[in-house]
């Protein structure tokens, strides 16, 4: 009889003879080489388990048992890691207890009723002040763009700063505040468009960002083009080497703006991490990893942008006590000879998921636009 | 203010057990329900084959297509009844069966040699050729008393599969 142990870990075929799983293995690595690389192999992550291991005879009742199959189709009918990444979580009620109740109360009248109108005015002030400024500077200094630059630089860090205290944002940054230098590039992990402003506010970086509708369009492609960051849209093929070809012209310019890159290229609820883009690992420039870590204690800060507009998350952010985060400014890394850009970039997403202790899940985050391409289907 | 974790009320939760045996707690069809409504973008109160796919871990499955006719457009009751089957209470009958509407994908009681080779072909994929897997095949089931002309049946299946080295075990986690 089938000793039921190595019966259980066997997936059907795992029983061909010796020879056809030679074959089988050469295929499999001849296969994944060719595979579009912005892709890192699935395989690599799956558990032993699902990689066939040789059995002594091979019989029908194993042929014919998709059990161990099944059952991960069904688990992840049940439950996945990727739907997880991007789900909201809401903070525990407290509200329950007769003496808390009143307290609770009393914070949302403090919260709605104090507190937002403040941020509001706060946000209102800064604002004005910024434009007052920003615009004399814009159209006046056209001349010395040096010093133009550099103002404006001010300026967006102000407004940034505005927009934490608008949700008296208490951010501790570790490590060494980044400088400006040519051939090195920032990365960092991604939890909601406030990440850039919580970064923007201490540092001047160009950004890579998704080009979006509304007022956050507006201000991206007027106030934000000036510190050359640079928009793509998802969706459309063609930017992605124009965005690839800026990427190396920034990079190498000595006076730009540090680059501020999120490769995970899609806002994760900061409790994983989804698969890097390779882009900014390829660009042969020392890579510098930040970890962002929010506290969820008052608010969670993910913006679940398929759920709510900026404007709402802004809203959210704005009527809570504050929101708690912690940057860490990592050690600068470089490719290793013989690294490819994929082990690289998961070497750095490694680091960074260690200092903000999240979990790393093998996903795309793409595949919240797209559904996954049978070829993918095959390969497993 | 009570979170707005589930509308199902005491009776619905009974229905639904009733319908699944009892296989499932009163707590994990709550939480299956919370799966079910995840899973339900648009709230329309079935699960379409689109949404199965948004779940990447599901899509990449060599069997969805396949699952895929067997979820299409299920309701909340179905939904349970189909997961029931993966339950560690479930009889090994039900697992089989389930195994054997897999194979049977014309729905006509009887699994032919072409039906198998097709779940082969699915899972092993362009590893092999479709000759290597008749040959499997073939000698496979000479082994075990059938020949490339007899079609399985549900007993077949139970003969073949009834071991208790079949697991086919999905927790639903309850928080």
């Amino acid at each position: 009889m089938v000793n039921s142990q190595d019966f259980k870990n066997s997936i059907p075929l795992s029983s061909i003879s010796t020879p056809e799983r030679g074959t089988k293995m050469s295929k499999l690595t001849s296969s994944s080489s060719e595979l579009d690389l912005d892709r890192p192999n699935i395989e690599d992550y799956l558990p032993s388990d699902s990689i066939p291991q040789p059995h002594a005879k091979l019989r029908l009742r194993d042929l014919l048992d998709i059990s161990p199959t099944l059952t991960e189709a069904a688990g992840a009918i049940v439950d996945d890691s990727f739907t997880r990444c991007f789900k909201s979580n809401p903070p525990e009620p407290w509200n329950w207890n007769i003496y808390l109740f009143p307290l609770w109360c009393l914070g949302v009248v403090v919260r709605y009723g104090i507190l937002f109108p403040g941020r509001v005015l706060v946000l209102t002030i800064g604002w004005i002040i910024f434009l007052s400024c920003y615009i004399p500077v814009h159209l006046l200094l056209k001349g010395h763009d040096k010093l133009r630059k550099r103002l404006e630089r001010a300026l967006v860090e102000l407004i940034c700063s505005f927009f934490v205290a608008s949700w008296t944002g208490v951010v501790k940054y570790h490590g060494p505040r980044p400088c400006a230098r040519p051939k090195q590039v920032f990365v960092a992990n991604h939890t909601s468009m406030i990440d850039f402003i919580v970064l923007e506010q201490m540092t001047a970086f160009a950004v890579i960002m998704q080009k979006h509708p509304g007022w956050v369009g507006l201000l991206q492609s007027t106030i934000l083009d000036s510190l050359g960051c640079i928009w793509f849209n998802r969706s459309e093929a063609k930017d992605r080497e124009i965005v690839a070809r800026k990427l190396r012209e920034h990079v190498e310019g000595a006076d730009n703006n540090p680059l501020l890159i999120f490769p995970e290229g899609t806002c994760v609820n900061n409790q994983f991490t989804v698969m890097f883009k390779k882009g900014a690992f390829e660009l042969g420039s020392t890579v510098c990893p930040i970890a962002i870590k929010y506290n969820k204690i008052f608010v969670d800060a993910f913006w679940n942008s398929k759920k709510q507009s900026f404007t709402t998350h802004l809203l959210q952010l704005m009527t809570s006590w504050a929101v708690v985060c912690d940057v860490w400014y990592l050690e600068p890394q470089n490719m290793k000879p013989g690294e490819t850009p994929i082990e690289f970039a998961e070497r750095v997403r490694d680091i960074i998921s260690v200092r903000a202790g999240l979990k790393k899940v093998p996903w795309d985050g793409y595949l919240k636009y797209s559904r996954p391409s049978p070829k993918h289907r095959e390969r497993k | 203010m009570g979170s707005a974790s589930s509308t199902l009320t005491q009776y619905d939760i009974e229905d639904v057990q009733e319908h699944c045996n009892h296989l499932f707690s009163q707590q994990e069809i709550v939480s299956l329900y919370q799966r079910f409504c995840q899973l339900d973008r648009t709230a329309k109160g079935f699960i379409s084959a689109d949404e199965f796919l948004s779940v990447p871990e599901f899509a990449v499955n060599p069997l969805s297509q396949r699952l895929l006719k067997m979820v299409d457009g299920l309701n909340f009751k179905d939904f349970v009844i189909f997961l029931s089957a993966f339950n560690p209470k479930a009889s090994m009958l039900q697992k089989i069966e389930l195994i054997f509407k897999v194979y049977d994908s014309d729905y006509n009681g009887k699994v032919t040699f072409n039906d198998i080779m097709e779940v082969l072909r699915d899972l092993s994929g362009s590893f092999m050729s479709d000759k290597q897997r008749e040959e499997v095949l073939i000698k496979v089931m000479q082994e075990a008393g059938y020949s490339k002309d007899s079609s399985l049946l549900v007993d077949d299946f139970v003969k073949i599969l009834d071991h208790p080295g079949l697991k086919m075990e999905v927790e639903v986690p309850v928080d």
